[in-house]
């Protein structure tokens, strides 16, 4: 009797902290993307966080700074590390993905200061939502240019 | 030249450490006292081993040896002499060479301490250090090597170390976080002693609970610098996101929380043995995981993992480790059985293991959440990750809960305590507490979690405030010693517990600023030209003037003159600005007004056409949040209040009497 009480408190708390994990990790959880996987099952995506990332094709980027909206269109890479790798590293891939007018693309809607690195061929890492009409709204936009540092930083400077 | 000695010398130590272990665990079967002398004695070398390469490395690092790769890779011409030198730990190989040292530092202080009755112990302590030490020195023998030439002709200037890291707080932050990441080594060393001995008492406990609380230290400092640093260099508004590097730095801390308070349990009530050693073995390789993520940056991607060469070898060590921990443990289970039972519910050791619970609850979510992305991709193929939003949600009740213990653990009794003897004890600092509630509310504080939360803070201090005027005003009325002579005494006595009680009040100070930046941060963001204006919170931002210099360093400035007012009363300027290092690395660094009400913080965003026409301002209002800062003054003055050496032994209780009559006089812990 003395030990069932402590028995069955130990448990509350398991089964407390196993509900916390797995309500948390259902609102917050954020899938990531491809471009390709995201034109493809679009409908099925809506109202789930996202996370895509692909590369920025230059000509598209429009940036209204009164209103700072921003627009601008990625194009489909990999997200396969040993796959970039293979194809000669990030800025080859990114530079591929520009210039072929074949691959999947989508539209990507951005309300904030235009990011310093948003440029051509730059890689664009951004959370947000994909709305009905096919265009991807970004909360957080992060960009990245192939860096000679060292990954030493916390990477959690955004936009 | 001078990098082939530093490197010959590393070889070397590397060699050294291998003898103590093979002759201290020689000796100890050959009960050859003068082996396990010898031992002592090879570790006694590493020291002075060490430093001597360390200082080798350094001076190749202030005198420009760009023929070396790693200090091609963390210095350049144009840094100063401190950065220089600090660039020792600004890079993977410096990093591990730097923890190496430490450990040695740490081993050899610890062999030098009177043994006396505990030299039993010894042997086993050389071995574990040695051990941990042999895989370090090890890992830069052969894989990470700081000396290494780069093939080729000799650049004729380095790299740089990442301009983000050339920040006072980067500086002083490794070390910190290595102090007690190191630190936690020597306890778990002699946990290890203990199990194999079979001295399975709390002896080991009390010798090296200094150590811990050192170790503890050390490690909350070098957390809440590094958020201090992410606060005022990285320039989003916050000090904290939950990233996997944080998280791996935070998970040792997760476990040696709740190990400082449940060794206390031992001692007092010979209970929570098993327990006891399985916290302080997680903490160990915790610590070993922690080094090991910090610096490599691994987590950021899987396959990065499985082509770093040291990643296999880290992880080898710590399930190595941890098998070979926890089955000595097995081994001795029926030795670490408790002494007593638990009884109520309410009683302080079951409120302690409860506390330990919360603790490891939080740990499980914060290393599920890290590992989530590997195992959901290894099961379902598809790349899922959590981000801040899910520790916030999942750890903030487990928080509370811990607050709450705080607020009631300190009033409950040893043993036996029930609804009633606690009721008695807490209804009026409760009531007293709720004063805040109210008042929030009446003030027009409407969420929640934030209620919630001050009431807890309020009870925490209520509390605690209380059992400092108790235990004076008992101690003052039997000894007419006035309350403020008695309150310093009964402190002076009772070092470990006021020291606690002065720890918990940082504690929630700490969660009073998290609560404020968390729950009431606003921002605002907007491109604006000169002489335009922003308002937040109540702040009337004016945009002044905008000036772009190139500094004499070479950076290229681009810095805003705000003038800030309130109601219009003047409040002064701020001067957000970014940095672009002559190779292009931009920095950002916000224009911080800070008061004990609230900061504000303003970004001037970095952007390429930012001109007095129309410039990017990103402004945060963190409500609070400089508490976080005065909490860990405080919390600093009562870790030494805890661990300050004193002559008089604190918890006196019948038992650790028995022991002491058993055992004569203790020894230097």
């Amino acid at each position: 009797m003395q030990r069932m009480k402590f028995v069955i408190g130990g448990l509350l708390i398991v089964a407390a902290v196993i509900y916390l994990i797995v309500s948390s990790a259902q609102a917050s959880a954020e899938y990531f993307m491809t471009v390709e996987e995201l034109e493809n099952q679009a409908s099925s995506l809506v109202g789930k966080n996202l996370r895509v990332s692909g590369a920025v094709i230059g000509d598209t980027i429009t940036y209204d700074p009164e209103t700072m909206n921003l627009m601008f269109t990625i194009a489909h890479v990999t997200g396969d590390n040993s796959e970039i790798e293979s194809q000669g590293g990030l800025a080859v891939v990114l530079h591929d993905a520009v210039v072929d007018p074949n691959r999947a693309r989508v539209r990507v809607v951005y309300n904030g200061p235009m990011p310093d690195l948003l440029r051509d061929e730059a890689q664009a890492i951004m959370t947000g939502h994909i709305g009905e009409d096919g265009i991807f709204y970004a909360d957080e936009l992060l960009l990245k240019c192939p860096t000679k540092y060292e990954e030493a930083v916390p990477g959690q400077t955004d936009g | 030249m001078l990098a082939d000695f530093g490197y010959g010398v590393l070889v070397i130590t590397f060699l050294i450490s291998l003898y103590s272990i093979v002759i201290a665990i020689y000796g100890e079967f050959k009960k050859s006292a003068v082996m396990v002398e010898s031992a002592r004695r090879a570790m006694l070398l590493t020291w002075p081993l060490l430093t001597l390469s360390a200082l080798t490395l350094v001076y190749l690092l202030v005198n420009n040896h760009y023929e070396l790769e790693y200090v091609w890779a963390v210095t350049n011409r144009s840094m100063p002499l401190y950065l220089k030198i600090t660039a020792l730990w600004g890079g993977q190989a410096g990093s591990l060479l730097f923890w190496s040292w430490l450990l040695a530092a740490f081993t050899s202080a610890v062999t030098l301490r009177k043994w006396d009755r505990d030299r039993e112990f010894l042997p086993w302590v050389i071995v574990v250090s040695s051990v941990t030490l042999a895989f370090f020195l090890a890992m830069i023998v052969f894989f990470e090597n700081p000396f290494a030439k780069i093939l080729g002709p000799v650049p004729v200037d380095g790299r740089g170390l990442n301009p983000l890291l050339r920040h006072p707080g980067m500086i002083i932050h490794p070390p910190m976080l290595y102090l007690g990441f190191v630190s936690f080594v020597i306890p778990y060393a002699f946990a290890m002693a203990a199990l194999i001995t079979g001295r399975t008492d709390d002896r080991w406990i009390r010798i090296t609970r200094r150590w811990t609380l050192w170790a503890w230290m050390f490690l909350s400092l070098g957390l809440v610098l590094g958020a201090r640093w992410a606060y005022d260099v990285l320039g989003w508004g916050g000090y904290w996101g939950w990233d996997p590097v944080e998280i791996a730095a935070l998970m040792p801390w997760l476990v040696g929380t709740p190990f400082l308070h449940t060794v206390m349990i031992e001692e007092k009530r010979g209970m929570l043995k098993q327990l006891n050693m399985f916290l302080i073995i997680l903490t160990y390789d915790l610590v070993i995981f922690g080094t090991f993520l910090t610096r490599s940056g691994v987590l950021s991607s899987v396959h990065a993992f499985a082509e770093s060469a040291i990643g296999p070898m880290f992880f080898g060590f710590i399930g190595l480790t941890l098998i070979t921990s926890v089955a000595l443990v097995i081994y001795r289970w029926g030795d670490l059985k408790s002494e007593n039972s638990l009884h109520s519910l309410l009683s302080r050791e079951a409120l302690f293991l409860l506390a330990a619970l919360l603790f490891l609850g939080i740990l499980v979510i914060s290393f599920w959440g890290t590992i989530f992305p590997l195992i959901s991709e290894l099961f379902t193929g598809q790349k899922v990750t959590v981000g801040p939003p899910f520790y916030e949600r999942a750890t903030t009740p487990l928080w509370g809960g811990l607050m709450l213990l705080m607020g009631i653990a300190p009033l409950s009794a040893w043993g036996h305590s029930t609804i009633k003897t606690l009721g008695r004890a807490i209804w009026k600092p409760s009531i007293v507490a709720l004063i805040v509630p109210i008042a929030a509310y009446a003030g027009g504080i409407r969420q929640t979690v934030a209620l919630i939360g001050f009431t807890l803070v309020a009870l925490v201090i209520t509390v605690t405030l209380y059992e400092f005027w108790r235990g004076a005003r008992a101690r003052s009325r039997k000894s007419d010693e006035n309350f403020v002579t008695a309150l310093l005494r009964l402190a002076g006595r009772n070092r470990r517990r006021y020291g606690g009680y002065i720890i918990h009040i940082s504690m929630v100070l700490m969660a009073i600023g998290i609560l404020g930046i968390e729950i009431f941060q606003t921002e605002t963001q907007k491109n604006i030209a000169v002489g335009d204006e922003i308002n937040l919170a109540g702040y009337t931002i004016h945009y002044d003037s905008l000036a772009q210099f190139r500094n004499q360093d070479g950076r290229y400035v681009t810095r805003a003159v705000m003038s800030i007012s309130k109601n219009g009363r003047d409040m002064g300027e701020l001067y957000p600005r970014f940095d672009i290092y002559p190779d292009g690395q931009p920095m950002t660094i916000p224009g911080v007004r800070s008061t004990l009400v609230d900061d504000l913080y303003i970004v001037l965003v970095n952007w390429e056409q930012v001109g007095p026409q129309s410039t990017p301002f990103k402004i945060y209002h963190n409500p609070l949040v400089k508490w976080v800062w005065i909490g860990t003054y405080l919390f600093v003055f009562g870790v030494l209040v805890a661990a300050w050496p004193e002559k008089e032994r604190e918890y006196a209780s019948a038992r650790s009497r028995r022991k002491k009559a058993a055992y004569g006089t203790s020894g230097a812990d």
